[in-house]
């Protein structure tokens, strides 16, 4: 409400911050959703804040910075980076291939991009464990060329390609559903090579969208638990991933130690948080 | 150049025949290898003894105690979100006020919180040394390592799937309709049910199909809550963790099963819904 | 250069967007093709500009066939009616990108590329823009900048679909006379369409009218306007009354209308009277004037005839005072056209 409609209506009672609507309701839906939100989510996590801070700055970063959980970051956010890698270079085939071209079998190819979304992450997690076993099928041919797939990093990173791959493709595929053709038939008009179009117009247009779902799909990595544990071998220093590193600390019930990694983690979730604001703001500019 | 004229019949935004190819199958080649490989092999494992065998263990009273847990959490958690969802799309699309994608950005939050972490504040709240512990105990009330903290940390891990679904597809359509309703005479209350309530039921429906799948496959945050009692407190996804590392494959592997079962089905209807309803669908994002 | 069209055809699945349809046009000319949407015309440039292919006939370059040449290998410059500008790119990349794409010894020095740039910045007004992105510009200007993008690789033949319409009036009116402007600065032979007539009688040297796939008349814009080939035509392109009536032994009548139609076969018939073709005239037929209002010069007169048909005069404005009442008019020309 501007103070300019506060001066022509003197005797309107000025809300507190909202804007006059003639649809009722606010008041009560309003006040749902922030009593609700308060007590599921911003007051339990401010529980895992005040429990972190309980210890002294020097406890709480030697714990935060020991060498198991320094290991557990660097698996975590590794394995992450490449799977959300790989998803991003699959992720545009995949939606590319949704968008542009028709093909047998599309409708089926379109449902199956969601099943990380659909399907539970502790059955991904087992079937992905016995496929990349030394003994599985997928594993036996991997084993003869010396790749151990399974129970270490790897095993890790197959893990997080899996959960990843839907945030990619559902956050290009309406970008590129939108996208203008003329924009590339100018190009060709102006003597361009269907490869040059690619790469100089098409693909720099998507790049907000394809950092978008990059984002997306390294933050959902770096907090999955379920279809992990079951195929990293969780050996301390070497597979064992940060989300693992807070189970132990609870099991052991050094509470501070789990919610000081509670708090990293939450601390790299912000970030990625305002990493997809900030691109999505910046992507608008250009629009 | 009539010579050309078969190389050259392409249309400027049409890619060449070979690289099609070449992208829809090396698509088809990655999902099949990333997406459908995993689905069968549970189905492979399960069976590997036979259906009798299968079947027994999904019959097995403890598998049917998780099954029956899962239902009832879920039986909880997806109304409770729903409603919520209603609540918080009605403030938010039909009303204006300020720090209103601040607002959106806190609900989505527990999508960006590791489903470990969201299981770890409920401990730290309601757990023996957490904030309510000893209150807790003294009435006699168990929420850790019960069902109410399963109910709990599955709503928290499944909180915004309505509540996104909702919010932009009722700025989408705007407020006119509502403020026609209320300007002839109308309730809130009947505005609601009249007027948004058939505009927005696919789209509701849709957010209630994708919370369910979630509800009823989470992992991280109920494996930290749930103290893992047999028959007790154990979820279908808990139960195929604890028959896995007991090496109990088959029945790990037929109760995940009847999970890829519950995710397929999401799957079908999902892709029903977005053809028979493709605004439900229009350019949005994962999740 | 010069560009024939030889028969060409081109259905949208059973919908022909394209009759048989043959043009000639000539080094240097500006020719528009004007007609009501779905006429086909956008359709006819998108295949001279090689986005489309027909599925019959020939499009010729300077007598060499490009009917299925792509558009990469055709060196035209279009314009799109969007202006498909690449938001990602600053103006002057914009602008340089035909140029920037070039492989090898085609492609020209970036010395030689940022001088054009700065050239054809200058030719349509924008210098100093170059560095804005699209998004931070007016309408009017990124229709600038498209045009100079078209422009930069010296294209043989420049296309406009639609070129000014999605400007508001003031800005189309401004901008057709830079295009007049740009296009007899540069010589190059130039093909727009429109679905404005008035956009297409001020600007081209020639007018291809178009109807349902068809060319129904290839003028200059007074043969159009003044011998319209066909009822269409002379519906279309400017304005005009039209009566329902019958012909009988070269004489056209519809109630207290009469007009000549020599050489029309007897039938029904439908005559086409401009506003201006109507005058004051005690031997002709009697109306009763409802309204007249001024326009510039010219005063508009809106009269109805004794058996309830509407028509409307153009007169000059001294003699605005004299339709009053019942007045007696007459029409000095009419198309009459067989229905």
């Amino acid at each position: 409400m501007t103070a300019e409609t506060a001066e022509r209506r003197p005797q309107a009672k000025r809300p507190l911050f909202r804007r006059r609507s003639a649809i009722p309701g606010f008041g009560l839906t309003m006040g749902v959703t922030l009593t609700v939100l308060s007590l599921i989510v911003l007051i339990p996590l401010s529980a895992v804040v005040l429990k972190a801070a309980q210890q002294s700055p020097a406890e709480f970063w030697s714990v935060a910075t020991s060498e198991r959980a320094l290991a557990a970051y660097r698996l975590t956010f590794g394995a992450a980076f490449i799977a959300a890698l790989v998803n991003g270079v699959f992720g545009v085939l995949t939606a590319w291939a949704l968008v542009r071209y028709d093909f047998p079998g599309k409708t089926v190819v379109n449902a199956l991009v969601d099943l990380p979304f659909a399907l539970p992450t502790a059955v991904a997690g087992i079937a992905l464990a016995t496929l990349y076993a030394p003994t599985g099928w997928i594993g036996q041919f991997l084993a003869p060329l010396g790749i151990q797939a399974a129970y270490n990093p790897v095993g890790v990173t197959i893990a997080l390609i899996f959960i990843g791959l839907p945030f990619v493709v559902r956050t290009i595929e309406p970008v590129l559903r939108d996208a203008a053709e003329d924009v590339e038939e100018a190009a060709a008009s102006l003597g361009a090579s269907r490869f040059d179009t690619i790469v100089r117009v098409v693909l720099p247009a998507l790049a907000p969208a394809w950092l978008t779902g990059f984002a997306l799909a390294f933050a959902r990595g770096v907090g999955e638990y379920g279809s992990v544990i079951f195929i990293a071998g969780n050996m301390p220093y070497k597979s064992e991933i940060a989300p693992l590193l807070i189970i132990i600390q609870l099991e052991q019930f050094e509470y501070a130690r789990a919610a000081t990694i509670a708090v990293v983690m939450l601390a790299v979730s912000f970030t990625m948080l305002l990493i997809i604001n900030a691109i999505q703001a910046w992507s608008r500019r250009f629009a | 150049m009539s010579r050309v004229i078969a190389a050259r019949h392409r249309r400027a935004t049409d890619d060449p025949r070979w690289a099609k190819v070449l992208v829809i199958g090396s698509v088809m080649a990655f999902l099949a290898l990333v997406l459908i490989l995993p689905l069968v092999a549970v189905f492979a494992e399960a069976f590997r003894k036979g259906i009798g065998a299968a079947l027994e263990a999904v019959g097995n009273p403890d598998a049917l105690a998780a099954v029956k847990l899962t239902l009832i959490t879920a039986a909880i958690a997806v109304p409770f979100n729903a409603v919520f969802g209603l609540c918080a799309s009605w403030a938010i699309a039909k009303h204006d006020f300020w720090g209103k994608s601040f607002l959106i950005t806190l609900i989505d939050l527990p999508f960006s919180v590791s489903p470990v972490v969201a299981g770890l504040i409920y401990v730290l709240v309601f757990g023996l040394q957490g904030w309510m512990g000893e209150w807790l105990l003294d009435n006699d009330l168990k929420i850790i390592f019960a069902v109410p903290g399963i109910v709990l940390a599955t709503i928290f891990v499944t909180f915004p799937f309505v509540a996104r679904e909702l919010i932009p597809l009722m700025q989408e359509q705007g407020t006119s309709e509502e403020e026609a309703a209320v300007s002839m005479g109308a309730s809130g209350l009947y505005t609601f049910w009249r007027v948004t309530a058939p505009n927005v039921r696919w789209g509701l429906l849709y957010g209630v199909l994708l919370c369910n799948a979630r509800a009823m496959g989470e992992f991280g945050a109920v494996s930290v809550v749930s103290g893992h009692i047999r028959g007790l407190t154990n979820t279908m996804p808990l139960h195929v963790e604890i028959l896995y590392n007991e090496y109990e494959f088959v029945g790990a592997f037929a109760v995940a099963a009847l999970l890829c079962l519950l995710a397929v089905v999401t799957l079908v209807l999902k892709t029903a819904l977005e053809v028979a309803q493709p605004d439900v669908r229009a350019g949005r994002g994962g999740h | 250069m010069t560009i024939s069209i030889r028969s060409v055809e081109k259905k949208f699945g059973r919908y022909p967007a394209l009759n048989k349809v043959d043009l000639e046009i000539a080094d240097g000319e500006l020719l528009a093709l004007l007609g009501p949407s779905g006429s086909g015309k956008t359709t006819l440039l998108r295949t001279i500009a090689g986005l489309e292919f027909p599925d019959e006939g020939q499009v010729l370059f300077h007598g060499e066939d490009v009917t299925y040449a792509s558009a990469a290998d055709r060196r035209v410059g279009f314009v799109f009616q969007q202006y498909a500008l690449f938001k990602h790119m600053t103006v002057a990349k914009n602008i340089a990108f035909g140029l920037d794409v070039r492989k090898g010894k085609d492609k020209p020095p970036k010395a030689e590329i940022a001088k054009r740039v700065e050239d054809l910045l200058k030719l349509v007004e924008l210098e100093g823009l170059g560095q804005r992105y699209p998004s931070q510009l007016s309408g009017g200007q990124r229709q600038r900048v498209a045009l100079s993008r078209a422009l930069a690789v010296q294209p043989s033949v420049l296309l406009l679909d639609e070129p000014f319409g999605a400007l508001d009036a003031t800005v189309r009116k401004s901008l057709r006379r830079e295009l007049r402007r740009v296009h007899d600065a540069t010589g190059v032979t130039t093909i727009f369409v429109t679905h404005d007539q008035e956009e297409a009688l001020e600007l081209a040297d020639r007018v291809a009218v178009l109807n349902q796939g068809r060319i129904e008349q290839i003028g200059t814009p007074d043969q159009v306007h003044d011998q319209p080939a066909s009822a269409f035509v002379c519906g279309f392109v400017g304005e005009a009354n039209s009566f329902q009536g019958e012909v009988k032994g070269g004489r056209f009548s519809a109630g207290v209308l009469t007009l000549p139609a020599s050489g029309v076969p007897d039938g029904a018939a439908t005559a086409y009277v401009r506003p201006h073709d109507f005058g004051l005239d005690d031997a002709g037929f009697e109306v009763r004037v409802e309204r007249v209002h001024v326009q510039g010069a010219l005063t508009s007169v809106n009269a109805t005839t004794v058996d309830g048909r509407r028509i409307e005069i153009s007169a000059s404005r001294a003699e605005a005072p004299r339709f009053e009442g019942a007045v007696r008019v007459a029409a000095r020309k009419a198309h009459v056209y067989a229905a």
